[in-house]
């Protein structure tokens, strides 16, 4: 995977963002999801830039990138499906349906298919407890989830992944 | 003098000012504190520790370890100490049955997470996890074995949780396996260096202190080794090498560190008589506590292999050094000295004091000249630093020195830093200011380069003059141009401080049209508008102060800038109050003691003239023989004479005046000319290639004596172990004006300081015991001030009226021209320290390995001059070649580059052009040709030819 740091226009891109903020409240959080908007993931070579922009430093700015589980240090698959790994979902059987997730995709958590089309994700908590086990693909929410159910969605994206 | 002293305790939160005094009891013992200081505080102020591992008395409190939680009648819960503020009547329990549950508790689950091999650890005995395990009664821990970061490996293959240490620093390891998370490092770097190159990646369970990003070490991130991290660190997760190394130190000497002109404090931890690392003290009054890479790490010279221990001589300079006794040494040298003076005269024969030896040994140096060789040829590398400060401050307020103490910037709102760059020469001070800038004070830096207190992190945004270097008078009366014109002057101070009158005649001089800004502008190529801008903010500002360094007096008209300096500030009442004054940022560690302490020819200590009978009478007295009224030669006129055939012999102590004066060719034929040249030195240095006898110096860490701060601050320093070169440096000059007759009976440089006490008013109240009693003094102390005196012209200038002077900008001789279109200007960097005769012998040598010249890109593309290429560097008076670095620091037509290598040599370059008044040399502005090279100039390999051949030692006969 070459860096989009080594395409002519990065830095251009780069400022437009930080500029597009200058003068904001708190500017970084809002930085940093345009940031991954562009390029899929928050690039390193990005973080020096931002940190000179806001008068902070490098380490302040990977402080928060890697705070949030959201922000990226690479690329996802074209897809990305999360799984709901915290208590609630937990009591209706979600580590299992992590197992049977994991087996059928035949990727761990973090991990992209080969073909980078989907990357499976944990996510600590949807809102939809009531509803557990629960699941997210892209934008679309899943209640109730089942591996069926979840195969389901996968093949909908485009995927064929599990077969 | 050997110390046992336990060093300080920890208080915990870090102490707070205020008139409100408020009383609490504490484990029923009552304690009053000022309001706002901690629980935890008031607990340690009553005697009682309680226990903890986030909070240190250095930082500000957090409030995350939670083991220093207490109970408080009437509140709820159990709330952190740290972060809990004391109030009226508060009754404080710090051990009751509930909290030692939940200390315990809370150190379970900690030590859950940490390798258990304290024997082998490098803290042990040393580590507050240890103590804290101890002092909460831990006896066991429940949980069972399982994830973890410590483990490099389990039975099911490697943990992919643990990490390799980071010892990418040369000085320190970073063992992330020990590591609490206290967060301690992160906000030490934060709060107290001001670098922010430290934070805790990810959080919960996968949290990590990191240096810089993902890729970074610790040397790759913005980290600059300042030592404030491993400090802090409770544990041995940042630890020192040396202690890893060598283990726990067993005692503790006190010391003031000798390198620049800051003057921090240190405990030197000792084991024996080795030094095993050193420690900035808390309470010392120029530091509180911090430091910079350079005095807490690089003191490895004092025991580096080049050092020479035995004295040498040689007939010619050409010869190999010959190793010798002390007595043959001292034989020679003076046999060639008294033979000088018979052939060529009394006034033939001369020392150079050094700005790195103690006052004392300094006061005998010249002492040395005035007494003993009978004349006034006594001179200091202050010469080519700060002399136009001792001028133009002594002209304009009747001193000497600086006004105010560092503690001052705490108040100020605004710094205007002039030809400075506190961040990399005045480190310490630098994150003192950058402190100050962080909670809102403003920030004009006038200097050629974008300096690195431009780029503080979260600071407003500074004003930056990139003035053209040499038009530094023009840019200053430019701003007391518009300070007259809009009347933002302060008459009232004005009137009563100064001479209404002078003022006036001032005003209209620089009311003159020439001195507005537009014009201005045109010679020192900075807009006018940000003249305005900082002229206006600096006259508004309730509390303005000026720092500012070389970048000042290394000027034909240093001495006007100095003056300039001095009436900006008098003519906006900046003086004699906290947060102001004008303060210069002393280069070296001793630069203001050897000026105090009478180098100069034309002035005795205290900056009393020779031609003055009465003070003449003193010394005549104290000395029992009669002193020459004559001023005697400065170096570059030692220079002159040599070659002249005139001056035939020198005796220069501790500097290097080779490589750190101006124009180095003629400083070498200058010395060749002589018969006897005397290095008094550590390390066979440039000069010493050109020396007949070479004294083997000693170390501060081995000798007493004191030095002076930029701030006018006396600190003693404490001989940690026993000279490896046989003798303090003082005896050393003692034994050699005893054989000329000196007949000298000093035994203790106490003995020194009470003749100095003697025989100077801005002294007599100093004296050993008094600095060992109180720390540190700022002079002057005497019977009016008792304990010195922190800020200077409080009530009135030491001269009565402050003294407008008119300052006209007189464009220097050095121009540019068609042959030679540059600008080079000279400065430090961090981790290098002047020529570097100390620092490229310590592991400082892994941040800047070689001299630097740094040019802008529109520059170097003219010269076809890429990235890390070799160039040649051509002056009028010679040429060096070096790599360059592309920047846009320094503006177009600009270039920069440090001295603190011998093979770059950036003085062979300088001129011999100098300030008006003192002599102090340009080093500041030369023209200069860049053009790409292929390597060495014919000049570095015949001088680095000569180097070897004259460092040539004779083996020593078998015995």
């Amino acid at each position: 995977m070459t860096s989009p740091a080594s395409d002519a226009d990065f830095l251009l891109r780069l400022d437009a963002i930080i500029a597009a903020h200058a003068g904001r409240e708190g500017p970084l959080l809002p930085i940093l999801h345009d940031i991954q908007a562009e390029w899929g993931y928050v690039p390193e070579e990005a973080q020096p830039v931002i940190a000179g922009a806001l008068g902070m430093t490098r380490a302040e700015v990977y402080g928060v990138v890697s705070f949030y589980h959201d922000f990226r240090d690479h690329p996802s698959g074209r897809h990305v499906l999360r799984l709901c790994r915290a208590e609630a979902c937990q009591s209706m059987g979600a580590d299992e349906l992590a197992d049977r997730v994991r087996a059928a995709l035949g990727i761990d958590f973090h991990q992209t298919t080969p073909d980078g089309r989907l990357t499976l994700e944990p996510v600590f908590c949807l809102g939809l407890c009531a509803c557990g086990p629960s699941a997210q693909m892209g934008e679309r929410l899943l209640g109730r989830a089942t591996v069926e159910k979840v195969q389901r969605l996968v093949a909908e994206a485009g995927m064929g992944a599990g077969a | 003098m050997k110390d046992f002293i336990i060093p300080d305790r920890d208080m915990g939160t870090p102490a707070v000012k205020s008139d409100v005094i408020v009383n609490l009891t504490v484990d029923g013992i009552p304690v009053s504190v000022p309001a706002g200081t901690s629980v935890m505080r008031a607990a340690a102020v009553a005697g009682i520790s309680v226990p903890k591992l986030c909070a240190t008395d250095h930082l500000t409190a957090f409030g995350s370890c939670r083991l220093c939680v207490v109970q408080i009648d009437g509140m709820r819960g159990t709330p952190a100490s740290c972060t809990t503020p004391v109030g009226e009547g508060m009754v404080v329990h710090t051990q009751t049955d509930e909290i030692a549950q939940i200390r315990k508790g809370v150190m379970e689950l900690y030590i859950s997470d940490h390798p258990l091999d304290c024997l082998t650890c490098a803290a042990n005995g040393d580590c507050e996890l240890q103590d804290m395990a101890g002092a909460v009664g831990l006896r066991e821990v429940r949980y069972e074995p399982g994830q973890n970061h410590f483990a490099r490996r389990d039975a099911e293959g490697p943990n992919p949780e643990w990490r390799p240490k980071d010892q990418s620093n040369p000085y320190f390891t970073f063992d992330p396996a020990k590591c609490i998370v206290c967060n301690r490092c992160v906000r030490a770097c934060e709060e107290v260096q001001g670098t922010f190159a430290l934070t805790i990646e990810s959080r919960g369970f996968d949290s990590r202190v990191s240096a810089g990003m993902a890729s970074d070490s610790f040397l790759s991130s913005d980290c600059v080794s300042c030592g404030a991290c491993v400090q802090v660190c409770p544990t041995a997760t940042l630890i020192e090498n040396k202690v890893i190394e060598i283990g726990t130190p067993e005692h503790v000497v006190k010391t003031t560190c000798a390198y620049c002109g800051v003057g921090c404090s240190f405990d030197v931890h000792m084991r024996g008589e080795e030094v095993v690392r050193m420690v900035p003290s808390k309470e010392g009054k120029a530091n509180h506590g911090h430091s910079c890479v350079k005095g807490r790490f690089a003191w490895g010279y004092a025991t580096h292999k080049e050092r020479k221990l035995e004295p040498m001589i040689r007939e010619k300079i050409t010869d190999p050094w010959r190793v010798v006794s002390w007595d043959e040494a001292l034989d020679f040298a003076t046999g060639r000295l008294r033979a000088a003076q018979a052939d060529h005269g009394v006034n033939s024969i001369g020392v150079i004091t050094s700005s790195r030896c103690t006052n004392e040994e300094t006061y005998l140096v010249q002492k040395l000249a005035r007494a003993v060789f009978r004349n006034n040829n006594t001179d200091t590398c202050a010469r080519v630093c700060h002399s136009p400060t001792g001028y133009g401050l002594k002209t304009a307020f009747g001193t000497s020195a600086g006004t105010h103490d560092f503690d001052s910037v705490d108040e100020t709102d605004l710094a205007l830093v002039i030809g400075c760059n506190p961040t990399d020469a005045h480190p310490v001070f630098g994150s003192r200011m950058r402190k100050r800038l962080r909670e809102g004070a403003s920030l004009i830096v006038i200097d050629p380069r974008e300096i690195d207190l431009l780029k503080t992190p979260h600071m407003g945004q500074g004003l930056h003059l990139p003035l053209r270097p040499g038009t530094n008078v023009a840019v200053v009366t430019a701003l007391a141009h518009v300070i007259v014109a809009e009347r933002l002057y302060d008459e009232a101070f004005i009137r009563e401080r100064c001479d209404w009158d002078e003022f006036l005649d001032y005003a209209e001089f620089v009311l003159d049209p020439k001195h507005a800004p537009e014009e201005v502008e045109k010679l020192s190529k900075v807009p006018a508008e940000l003249i305005r801008q900082a002229a206006r903010a600096y006259a508004r500002a309730p509390r303005a102060s000026i720092y500012y360094g070389l970048g000042v007096t290394e000027h034909s008209q240093g001495s006007t800038t100095v003056m300039a300096i001095a009436n900006l500030a008098m003519m906006c009442g900046n003086i004699g109050k906290p947060g102001t004054g004008v303060n210069p940022l002393r280069g070296q560690n001793n630069v203001q003691g050897s000026c105090d302490m009478g180098s100069f020819p034309n002035e005795y200590p205290g900056y009393r003239h020779v031609s003055d009978p009465e003070t003449r009478a003193i010394y005549e007295r104290a000395w029992g023989v009669e002193l020459s009224p004559e001023p005697g030669l400065r170096i570059p006129n030692m220079f002159d004479e040599a070659l002249a055939g005139r001056f035939r012999g020198l005796y220069c102590q501790g500097e290097d005046i080779v490589q750190s004066d101006p124009d180095t060719r003629h400083v070498t034929s200058a010395l060749s000319a002589m018969d006897i040249v005397i290095v008094h030195d550590l390390f066979l240095n440039e000069t010493s290639n050109y020396a007949h006898v070479f004294l083997p110096g000693s170390s501060f860490l081995e000798k007493d004596g004191t030095f002076t701060n930029a701030e006018r601050r006396i600190n003693l320093v404490n001989r940690a172990m026993t000279p490896k070169n046989g003798y303090e440096d003082w005896e050393i000059t003692q034994m050699l004006a005893n054989r000329m007759g000196g007949n000298w009976t000093y035994t203790h440089p106490r003995e020194i300081m009470a003749e100095i006490a003697l025989t100077t008013p801005s002294f007599a109240g100093v004296s050993f015991e008094l600095l060992e009693r109180e720390g540190s003094v700022q002079w002057p102390c005497n019977e009016a001030a008792p304990l010195g005196t922190p800020v200077m012209h409080i009530d009135g200038f030491v001269r009565g009226k402050g003294k407008f002077i008119h300052t006209e900008y007189v464009a220097t001789e050095e121009r540019t021209g068609a042959r030679f279109p540059l600008l080079l200007t000279t400065g430090r960097i961090l981790s290098q320290y002047n020529v570097g005769a100390q620092t490229r012998r310590t592991d400082n040598v892994a941040w800047h390995p070689e001299d630097i010249l740094e040019i802008h890109p529109s520059d170097a593309e003219n010269r076809g001059v890429r990235e890390g290429d070799w160039v040649r560097v051509a002056s009028r008076s010679g040429d060096t070649t070096l790599r360059a670095h592309i920047t846009d620091r320094v503006a177009p037509g600009v270039v920069y580059t440090t001295f603190h290598h011998p093979t770059t040599q950036a003085n062979v370059v300088t001129t011999d052009n100098s300030d008006w008044a003192t002599n102090c040399p340009e080093f500041k502005v030369t023209a200069v040709q860049v053009s790409p090279s292929n390597g060495p100039s014919d000049w570095q390999e015949e001088y680095q030819a000569h180097s070897e051949l004259s460092r040539r030692i004779l083996p020593t006969a078998a015995e």
